[in-house]
């Protein structure tokens, strides 16, 4: 019967952190790209955005001055909530900008944006 | 460091800023009555004086508790924005008053460039982002103002590649945050610089998301694709202030971070992020030039323009990392001069579809003939894009091949062949329009002038684009002490 393996080597470390965020950008950039409803980019976005939260404020738990038992660096969490307004900021004006499309031309599918070409 | 000290830092900022809410303000208090023009132009002198006094007077560098940094590079930049949003502000009176929303076009306009001055001085990641989210938000809805179906595609299209661009700049952000354990940019650039070389791959991927991410301001491969379906839709005045401040601002950016933060020049990393501009500045000249080449519509041909001079800006930033100290001031001249002729260009577009209605390249036949100043300026500044004297895009030029030339590497000479040979493509495409201008017959001669505004911009632009053609030292010696205080 193989040894059951140590506590020490279920834990969740940085890399854990940083694999799940690593996914959930790349999830993110494929839907942006690749999407061709206006709204459906944004929401690629957002999951861009949060992969990016994801990473810092992992990187931040996981400092040494943390481990170290000091506080970790605030600039991380400072950083996060920055990021969560500005993409409110910008969601809200791109929705406003997709209503105002929609509403010229009843659609907001990419491939029809082709007034301008060349 | 007492209040006003701090004040006084950052003032080109805040009268910009102080500026967006007194046009509201008058414009919700009085109405159409309100002279918003006034207050904008005052706003932006204010900003431009301020940047003055704080060369003449001096001002201390650190302030707001290390977010921003005001030294001789952030006032160069400053003087740059303040000067393109003055500009533009004194040529768009007669283009605003037929807005519905005037008052909003000048306040995005104002806010735009007081973050875009933030920008110039920021030294920390959060700084940083902050300003250049405002910057671009308030972009996207300048772009989409007129609200017609081609302002309002462009003003999309615009704000989803920007989004995505500023999404994969923040997942360098975080990159560098994570491996120096500072947002600071002075705090990343002390790490970097004891930075071992097992750290290489991880320094590689933060610099390749930023560059990618910051690349949308300058209009740099390969996060290009907005800039010629931007510039057809947008008001030409909007697209003036985008082309030329917003790529001011975005190779600002670009200079902090890599200078600062990555090492400027003799560690390892700059070697790798040297030779990536490369890379981007060719692949920017090439798809911009071959871009322009069929277009007739103007404002397209000038947003491909702007992407290969894009390119053309980048050979400095490629050329720093040889070790050659003249990369950074080829640059920060580069963007002076392409402020000077760009304004002229784009603002005798402007007015140009204001008088005729048309966009057209094949419309500007016999213009010499029907508004002999707009015609001259706007050849004097396609030759200056073209690069050919005596006018300041031939120096700017010079100036940036000459530095990548100096560091004696190969790939660097490689570089400065392939952009030579691409200057003679972009010769084609600039010199077949000011040939359209001049020798063409006009289908209908009835003359137009402009209004004085406009003239002031237009005669300002041309007096630049010959001044530091003829004598670039002033302009030079500028760029070089702000380069100085950048390294």
């Amino acid at each position: 019967m193989p040894p059951i393996p140590a506590i020490e080597d279920l834990s969740i470390t940085l890399a854990h952190y940083l694999g799940l965020a690593g996914t959930v950008f790349a999830i993110g950039t494929v839907i942006a790209l690749s999407k061709r409803n206006a709204v459906a980019v944004l929401m690629g976005v957002e999951l861009m955005l949060n992969a990016v939260n994801l990473t810092v404020l992992a990187f931040s738990r996981f400092s040494a001055a943390f481990e170290e038992g000091g506080s970790a660096p605030l600039e991380g969490h400072v950083f996060v909530v920055f990021v969560l307004t500005v993409a409110a900021a910008e969601a809200a004006v791109a929705l406003a900008m997709a209503v105002l499309v929609y509403r010229r031309r009843e659609t907001v599918d990419l491939d029809r944006f082709n007034l301008m070409r060349g | 460091m007492t209040f006003f000290d701090q004040v006084h830092a950052v003032g080109p900022a805040l009268a910009l800023y102080a500026g967006a809410g007194a046009v509201l303000s008058a414009d919700l208090l009085q109405g159409r009555r309100a002279s918003i023009w006034g207050l904008a132009v005052v706003a932006g002198v204010v900003s431009l004086g301020w940047t003055l006094a704080q060369l003449i007077v001096g001002v201390e560098a650190g302030a707001l508790g290390g977010a921003v940094r005001v030294d001789a590079f952030s006032i160069y930049l400053a003087a740059i924005i303040g000067g393109v949003v003055l500009a533009v502000t004194l040529a768009a009176r007669e283009w605003a008053s037929t807005l519905e929303q005037a008052a909003e076009f000048y306040a995005l306009l104002l806010v735009s460039a007081g973050s875009m001055v933030l920008l110039a001085q920021a030294e920390d990641l959060i700084t940083l982002f902050v300003a250049l989210e405002t910057t671009s938000i308030a972009q996207f809805i300048l772009v989409g103002i007129t609200r017609n179906d081609r302002s309002s595609e462009a003003g999309l299209k615009y704000l989803l590649t920007g989004a995505v661009a500023a999404a994969i700049l923040l997942y360098g952000f975080a990159f560098l945050f994570g491996m120096a354990g500072t947002t600071s940019l002075e705090g990343i650039a002390v790490w970097v610089a004891s930075a071992p070389e097992a750290q290489r791959l991880p320094l590689m991927l933060a610099f390749v998301f930023v560059a990618v991410g910051i690349g949308f301001k300058m209009a740099l491969v390969p996060s290009h694709a907005w800039a010629p379906d931007v510039y057809e839709g947008s008001p030409a005045l909007v697209a003036t202030f985008l082309s030329v401040a917003s790529k001011a601002a975005g190779f600002a950016v670009a200079m902090r971070l890599f200078y600062t933060a990555l090492g400027g020049g003799d560690t390892f990393i700059s070697q790798d992020w040297g030779k990536m501009f490369a890379v981007l500045a060719a692949l920017s000249m090439i798809v911009g030039n071959t871009g322009a080449l069929l277009q007739t519509n103007a404002k397209r041909l000038l947003g491909y323009s702007s992407i290969a001079q894009a390119g053309n800006i980048a050979v400095g930033l490629a050329a720093v990392a040889a070790g050659s100290t003249a990369g950074p001031s080829g640059v920060l001249f580069f963007l002076g001069a392409y402020a000077v002729t760009n304004v002229g260009a784009f603002v005798v577009v402007s007015l140009v579809a204001d008088r005729l209605g048309s966009e057209q390249i094949a419309d500007y036949a016999g213009l010499v003939k029907r508004s002999p100043a707009a015609a001259i300026v706007l050849s004097l500044c396609l030759v200056s894009l073209t690069g050919i004297p005596p006018t300041a895009g031939f120096v700017a030029k010079v100036y940036v091949f000459n530095a990548a030339v100096q560091s004696g590497e190969r790939w660097l000479l490689a570089l400065v062949a392939f952009a030579v040979l691409n200057t003679a493509i972009s010769a084609f495409y600039y010199l077949r329009w000011v040939r359209t201008m001049i020798l063409d017959e006009p289908r209908d001669a009835t003359p137009f002038r402009a209004s004085g505004g406009v003239q002031f911009v237009l005669a300002v632009s041309a007096v630049g684009v010959l001044l530091f053609g003829l004598d670039p030292s002033p302009l030079i010696q500028a760029a070089q002490d702000a380069a100085a205080a950048l390294l």
